[in-house]
């Protein structure tokens, strides 16, 4: 037999920041979140009140509805985000890499611009463009004699959401854009030369040959644009407020969790209501994550150059 | 640093902490309202140390979306100041249930107020009073008086009135007849629910009687103002679904809009922006001679911090804030936030004259939802904000409106027997 082997300190030293830093401002919190959630405030103080805020999440209407029409939207907001941005993000980056584009530099800057500003300023803008105080929207529709088709659409209840989803997709189109980018020039001459020998060129080249090469990228987008949508928050707070108007028409887990959580206005915050919220849109997330895991990401298959 | 200019600095500082020591006592004051800082530095403070050179101030505000959790964390870690700037209704009540704000009953400026005005800081029996009431917002609505001029239009005082106005300007076209969104919610609900609400609940009467129980919001006299805000969709500017509260300030400023349905806090930020004339007038009456009623909301009170180890100079200074002098000094520097005190007060802003002399007119009230009716959840307030905007934009009937308004209500209140 040989001799036991020394233990080996340095896996454990090399890991430890890591670990220590992640396990601190991640799993900890984490944990501190699904705690939270199982306690509830009663008229002596917190309580653990077992899986209560669930039964009301779920059950008590006056949760139950919020919660539903927030999922709804959310999904809603993630689909337009999957039919559109990604297509879009994909085409762009199809015609950025097609070697005859002038000016390749400059369009990839200005798609991926948007990406880089805060939510605020976009939120802005574009109510100053969509809006009728100052009038950009209804001008350029006037102009083109389109006037009728104007409409209010960040007020009104049918519109909200999904103009609040494209504006979401005007700015993060870039990072799909660029992934893909990258995943197509990473795709050796040699192979699209093979294609043409074999008189394969054009569109029919980009389906049969350099789009199952980038369907792993396609994949990362995805779940990537899932969990960026199902964490959303910024864009509806700051252009629609808390409330996420009209008639919570625009409402997405991150308002409803922001405004049970912190309270608003006259609401006092429910710190133990927040953290079931959280929780479910974790699971929720998780649930989406380890689909993606387990069902897709296994099957793709890989080319190695 | 040479080691003489060392000890010279060491020197002064003691010098100083000995002056300081023997002389003043120096109070802090907690507050979020940033935005006043120069008013108090400039105005208030020197006013009350002239007088009183025993007590230094130091105005320590914080930022108005922090200040409550800025606070309670500081009341709990013993650090917070003096003197506390009590918010209205729940949020300061609490802080008196804990012990954290110390009882002013029987403070002598006391007298200085009506029960309106103390309501606000005042325990739900009445029996303490625990901040002083420092200022009130009314709501009415501000005018472009230019353009009512040029179109020789008057002041309205009935319901009738006000709409014959509103169909005038909507005919001549050249102004939007009344500046005002739905996107913020909160418009429609404070400027408009609120603002023209109490004339027929009956101001006091109604808000008791809410709370005792006696009547609903499904109530014929809640139902109405909300029936009157459904018609109020075709006066606004086109897209006001989109439209924000500043985008209506902006509206009527720069003098495209002729009404703006407005809380007196806007007169100190319309002043400085507008190039022509503005007037106001109180929220229209069902039928003349009706008693009017406005909405004088307590929005500021001042109090002590129970744990404070100076509460005898506190409550000097509270008596002062509950003075005339005070009240003259405060409504003067910032126009369109009324003193509550009894004692005569002197505004020198026409408008802000105008608001204010509609409290000899009409019997004061608050806002409805604030005290008591939005403990629970769902929020009375918020889905007020919530039904007012969909009864303007007219996806939602007046009458379910108030139908899902007390249901909301009564999933938490039970009203006292």
């Amino acid at each position: 037999m040989a001799a036991r082997r020394p233990i080996r300190w340095h896996i454990a030293v090399f890991l430890a920041p890591a670990v220590l830093v992640y396990t601190a401002i991640m799993i900890v919190p984490l944990f501190g979140t699904l705690n939270l959630s199982l306690y509830g405030a009663t008229d002596d103080g917190p309580r653990f009140v077992g899986l209560a805020n669930f039964r009301a999440l779920f059950g008590n209407p006056m949760w139950s509805d919020a919660f539903w029409n927030a999922l709804g939207n959310n999904v809603w907001f993630f689909v337009i985000h999957m039919l559109v941005q990604n297509p879009i993000g994909v085409l762009l980056a199809a015609i950025l890499s097609s070697p005859r584009l002038r000016f390749r530099a400059f369009y990839r800057t200005a798609i991926f611009v948007p990406t880089i500003l805060s939510f605020v300023a976009v939120a802005w803008v574009w109510r100053l463009i969509l809006g009728n105080t100052w009038g950009i929207a209804p001008m350029f529709l006037d102009s083109l004699g389109l006037k009728s088709l104007y409409a209010p659409w960040l007020g009104k209840e049918e519109y909200a959401l999904t103009t609040l989803a494209l504006i979401s997709v005007w700015q993060f189109v870039g990072i799909p854009m660029m992934l893909i980018y990258a995943a197509l020039l990473s795709i050796p001459d040699e192979v699209l030369e093979a294609a043409e020998m074999d008189g394969i060129t054009g569109w029919s080249r980009f389906r049969r040959v350099q789009l199952p090469l980038i369907l792993p990228s396609i994949g990362i987008i995805s779940i990537l644009t899932f969990v960026g949508n199902f964490n959303a928050f910024d864009l509806i707070y700051v252009a629609q407020g808390a409330l996420a108007g009209p008639d919570f028409s625009t409402d997405i887990l991150g308002t409803f969790l922001y405004r049970t959580f912190f309270g608003f206005q006259l609401q006092l915050g429910d710190p133990n209501m927040g953290a079931a919220i959280a929780t479910a849109m974790f699971l929720i997330i998780l649930t989406g994550v380890c689909l993606y895991l387990f069902g897709v990401q296994r099957r793709l298959r890989r080319y190695q150059f | 640093m040479s080691r003489t200019v060392l000890a010279a600095i060491l020197a002064t500082t003691a010098l100083a902490g000995a002056v300081q020591a023997q002389d003043a006592v120096t109070l802090t004051i907690e507050s979020w309202r940033n935005d006043d800082l120069g008013i108090w530095n400039d105005t208030i403070i020197p006013a009350f140390e002239a007088s009183h050179p025993n007590i230094n101030l130091e105005f320590a505000p914080t930022a108005p979306a922090e200040y409550n959790a800025v606070l309670n964390s500081k009341l709990q870690a013993g650090s917070a100041g003096d003197i506390i700037t009590c918010r209205p209704f729940d949020a300061s009540l609490e802080l008196f249930n804990n012990g954290q704000l110390a009882d002013l009953t029987d403070l002598g400026a006391m007298a200085n107020f009506s029960d309106v005005a103390k309501s606000a800081w005042t325990t739900d029996e009445g029996a303490s009073t625990f901040c002083v009431p420092m200022a009130s917002v009314i709501h009415g609505f501000i005018y472009n008086k230019t353009a009512f001029d040029e179109l020789g239009l008057t002041e309205p005082t009935t319901e009738e009135e006000f709409f014959a106005v509103l169909d005038a300007l909507k005919e001549d076209g050249t102004y939007i007849p009344m500046a005002m969104g739905t996107n913020d919610q909160w418009e429609a609900a404070t400027m408009g629910y609120q603002n023209i609400g109490p004339n027929y609940w009956k101001g006091e009467e109604g808000r008791a009687a809410l709370i005792a129980g006696t009547q609903k919001l499904t109530d014929p006299e809640w139902v109405a103002p909300f029936e009157q805000l459904a018609r109020w969709k075709d006066y606004l500017g086109d897209g006001f679904e989109a439209q924000t509260y500043p985008d209506s300030q902006n509206l009527f400023t720069l003098g495209r809009a002729a009404i703006f349905p407005a809380g007196s806090w806007e007169i100190s930020v319309f002043n400085p922006q507008v190039d022509f004339e503005m007037g106001a007038f109180p929220p229209p009456v069902q039928n003349a001679g009706d008693t009017c009623y406005i909405s004088d909301h307590t929005d500021i009170g001042i109090g002590m911090n129970a744990a404070t180890e100076h509460a005898d100079e506190a409550r000097e200074f509270l008596e002062w804030v509950g003075s005339t002098e005070f009240a003259n000094l405060y409504g003067n520097a910032l126009p369109g936030f009324f003193p509550l005190s009894n004692g005569e007060v002197t505004l020198e802003d026409p408008l802000a004259q105008e608001f204010i002399s509609w409290r000899d007119q009409c019997e004061s009230t608050i806002r409805s939802t604030y005290a008591i009716l939005s403990r629970g959840t769902p929020n009375l307030e918020n889905e007020t904000w919530n039904a007012s905007a969909n009864v303007i934009n007219g996806t939602e009937a007046p009458a379910d409106a108030a139908t899902r308004l007390q249901e909301g209500l009564d999933a938490w209140y039970t009203p006292a027997q």
